[in-house]
């Protein structure tokens, strides 16, 4: 039980690579925090840092309010589950989760108990004389959850502990992990590359890109409103569209046609830095917010916008369709939001849109679809800065 | 034009045989030979046959019977045993500091082991008879094992060093994050996981300590530290004008035991995968 605090953690190489600059996180008592983001985005450094693995170059880190920068790993009592598992494959099953108990000189009785305890606990309890090497890979990786467990550590660390499994064990896998948080309470800090992952698992999700925190928060608000192009893009699947469009005479005109501004909208634009000029804005619309027939509700088809467009592909995926409409070439701010999101998607910019839609609905590949979108349910962006110019509130840190 | 036989799948089972045949014989037919001269009479030393006519074992129990072979036999077990044993100790200790850790001078550590293994021993000699005259160390345990360990070092840094990088960083991760020291985290995880590494590498070690010459030869003088093969050359014949060519070839045979035994018992230790499961296989 403990908290964790990194207090402008930094993490620069002896080459002078930035690999994480000044992060600012409190994790709470029992908290589960997931940092995601982008391969080399410093999530893993910065769970190292935690961990004691790599050396701190500048900030602080706290582990129940004691700092902790020059403690070996051993005394920051953490426990860590690694991407590759990591067991020791002399040992068997047992001695790999007895390993930090013997290490820690408990007494026979006291490991015995604790690994049983951990090997019921993973349904383990049959494989605790077999080797790593005769165990399959959701085995071992629950060997690894099981030395972690053991000790009972003051936090728990995983380095993509799921990564390595296949896509129906990792989600059943990550179901019993955040049962097994939740059932012991533990502060947990997980690093994962996958959005999914991250939303289904944490309390609040860090977003990384680039050694910088974009934007910390709950899975909900970083999905309602993302802080800038970067989450908007990197969290959500399919990815949220992302157009460029010009502002004029209270209106927004986009590849998607023209469209009356909103109350909140309008609030929107009006926190834009004049000085930067231009009127452009990046649009932002999730998939789900696109449907194939109007809105019933009266309030809501007075604001909703119509687009008719030639449907290019349908992914059926079971629930639901994906349709990729093709709208017009619209010169615009394309090369910002390229920039920011980093998705290839963008690529086609501004001029595909993905829409989510029941598998009920009767979109085909290379006919016309008309689609529908309230006005008031799309973000906008500052092209230059990235940051969402219609978050709620823009406390939120955005881009440096 | 190959004979139909030759070709294909068979004949190429049957071309491999036969080389490898060849092989072993041009190996095995001197150590076959030795035994035979060494189960052999004096009075048919000389008869040019391979399978003894008359055979005795009194060579055996003559050089069982003098302290001559008995000693040196009990020098060469000692020094190339506890050589062995601190040059594996050594050598796996600086080996993983050549493994895992960047630290200044490594390359100039590295260039000057492999000096050390390239230098002509016979050039050493006289310095060294020189310094261990002076330091007491001349016919002493100490004095081979010295020579012994300097020389066997490079070789065991170099294979070990090859065996340490194999093993996953993220079990030594692992580790320290469980609690353990680096000493505890290189005893309990990377040494066993080495451990074929290192029976290896004693066998090497072993090896060329028990066979020395040259530095037993120059280095000894009594039988307070002479191996066995510098023993061999102060065999005598049971008459003055007789030579040993028995005894000597009973020595021989009974020294190459310990090596066949030495190697036997640890190839088994030296299984292949050991390290498979660490991690995602």
């Amino acid at each position: 039980m403990a908290t964790i605090e990194l207090d402008r953690v930094t993490k620069r190489f002896d080459d002078g690579a930035v690999a994480v600059s000044g992060i600012d996180l409190e994790v709470t008592d029992g908290e589960f925090v997931i940092l995601v983001g982008p391969s080399g985005c410093g999530k893993s450094t910065t769970l190292n840092m935690v961990a004691g693995l790599e050396d701190i170059s500048a900030g602080e880190l706290r582990i129940d309010g004691v700092r902790m920068n020059e403690r070996a790993p051993r005394d920051r009592d953490v426990a860590m589950v690694f991407q590759s598992y990591a067991l020791y494959p002399h040992m068997s099953v047992r001695e790999n989760m007895a390993f930090p108990l013997r290490l820690a000189k408990r007494d026979d009785a006291t490991v015995r108990r604790a690994v049983s305890e951990a090997a019921e606990l993973l349904d383990l309890s049959e494989h605790l004389d077999r080797k790593p090497a005769a165990l399959s890979g959701g085995q071992r990786q629950r060997v690894a959850m099981g030395r972690a467990i053991v000790r009972d550590p003051k936090a728990f660390l995983m380095d993509e502990p799921l990564s390595n499994l296949d896509a129906k064990l990792r989600v059943q896998m990550r179901t019993s992990v955040s049962r097994l948080q939740r059932k012991l309470g533990t502060t947990t800090l997980y690093v994962t590359h996958d959005q999914t992952e991250a939303l289904t698992l944490g309390d609040r999700v860090v977003v990384m890109r680039d050694g910088h925190v974009q934007q910390i928060g709950s899975p909900q608000q970083l999905y309602d409103h993302p802080a800038n192009l970067f989450v908007a893009g990197f969290i959500g699947s399919p990815a949220m569209n992302l157009m460029p469009a010009e502002l004029a005479d209270g209106a927004l005109h986009g590849p998607f046609g023209s469209v009356t501004l909103t109350g909140r909208l309008r609030a929107a634009t009006e926190r834009r830095d004049p000085a930067r000029g231009a009127a452009g804005v990046v649009v932002g619309l999730r998939p789900e917010h696109l449907a194939d027939h109007a809105p019933s509700d009266p309030e809501v088809l007075r604001r909703a916008v119509t687009l008719t467009a030639p449907v290019d592909v349908v992914e059926t995926v079971g629930s639901d369709k994906y349709a990729h409409v093709e709208l017009p070439e619209q010169p615009g701010p394309a090369a910002p939001v390229a920039a920011e999101t980093g998705t290839a998607r963008i690529d086609r910019q501004g001029t595909q849109l993905v829409a989510r839609l029941p598998g009920s609905s009767g979109v085909r590949a290379g006919e016309v679809a008309e689609l529908w979108f309230d006005a008031d349910a799309v973000q906008l962006f500052d092209p230059t800065t990235g940051a969402n110019l219609s978050a709620p509130s823009r406390a939120a840190p955005g881009v440096a | 034009m190959t004979a139909p036989w030759l070709s294909g799948a068979a004949g190429r089972k049957v071309r491999w045989t036969l080389i490898d045949i060849a092989v072993v014989a041009y190996a095995l037919v001197p150590v076959l030979w030795i035994a035979s001269l060494s189960l052999k009479t004096p009075a048919t030393f000389g008869d040019g046959n391979f399978v003894p006519r008359e055979v005795t074992l009194d060579n055996y129990v003559e050089i069982f019977s003098t302290t001559l072979f008995t000693r040196a036999l009990i020098n060469s077990i000692g020094i190339a045993g506890i050589a062995t044993a601190i040059a594996v100790v050594i050598g796996a200790m600086a080996a993983y500091a050549v493994a895992r850790l960047d630290f200044p001078g490594k390359r100039a550590l590295i260039g000057v082991s492999l000096l050390i293994a390239m230098f002509p021993q016979v050039s050493l000699i006289s310095p060294l008879f020189e310094i261990e005259r002076r330091l007491g160390l001349f016919d002493t345990w100490p004095g081979l094992i010295l020579p012994y360990v300097t020389f066997a070092l490079p070789l065991a840094i170099y294979t070990l060093s090859a065996f340490f990088r194999e093993i996953p960083r993220e079990l030594e991760r692992a580790a320290m994050i469980d609690g353990a020291t680096p000493a505890q985290a290189f005893r309990k995880v990377v040494v066993p996981l080495a451990a074929p590494g290192m029976v290896t590498t004693a066998i090497l070690v072993f090896i060329f300590a028990w066979n020395d010459f040259l530095f037993a030869i120059s280095l000894t003088s009594t039988e307070a530290a002479r191996t066995v093969p510098a023993a061999l050359a102060f065999f005598t014949g049971a008459a003055q004008f007789e030579e040993p060519t028995g005894t000597i070839s009973a020595a021989a045979v009974v020294i190459t035991i310990p090596i066949v035994v030495f190697v036997l018992t640890f190839q088994r230790r030296i299984v292949a995968g050991l390290t498979s499961g660490a991690v995602k296989g």
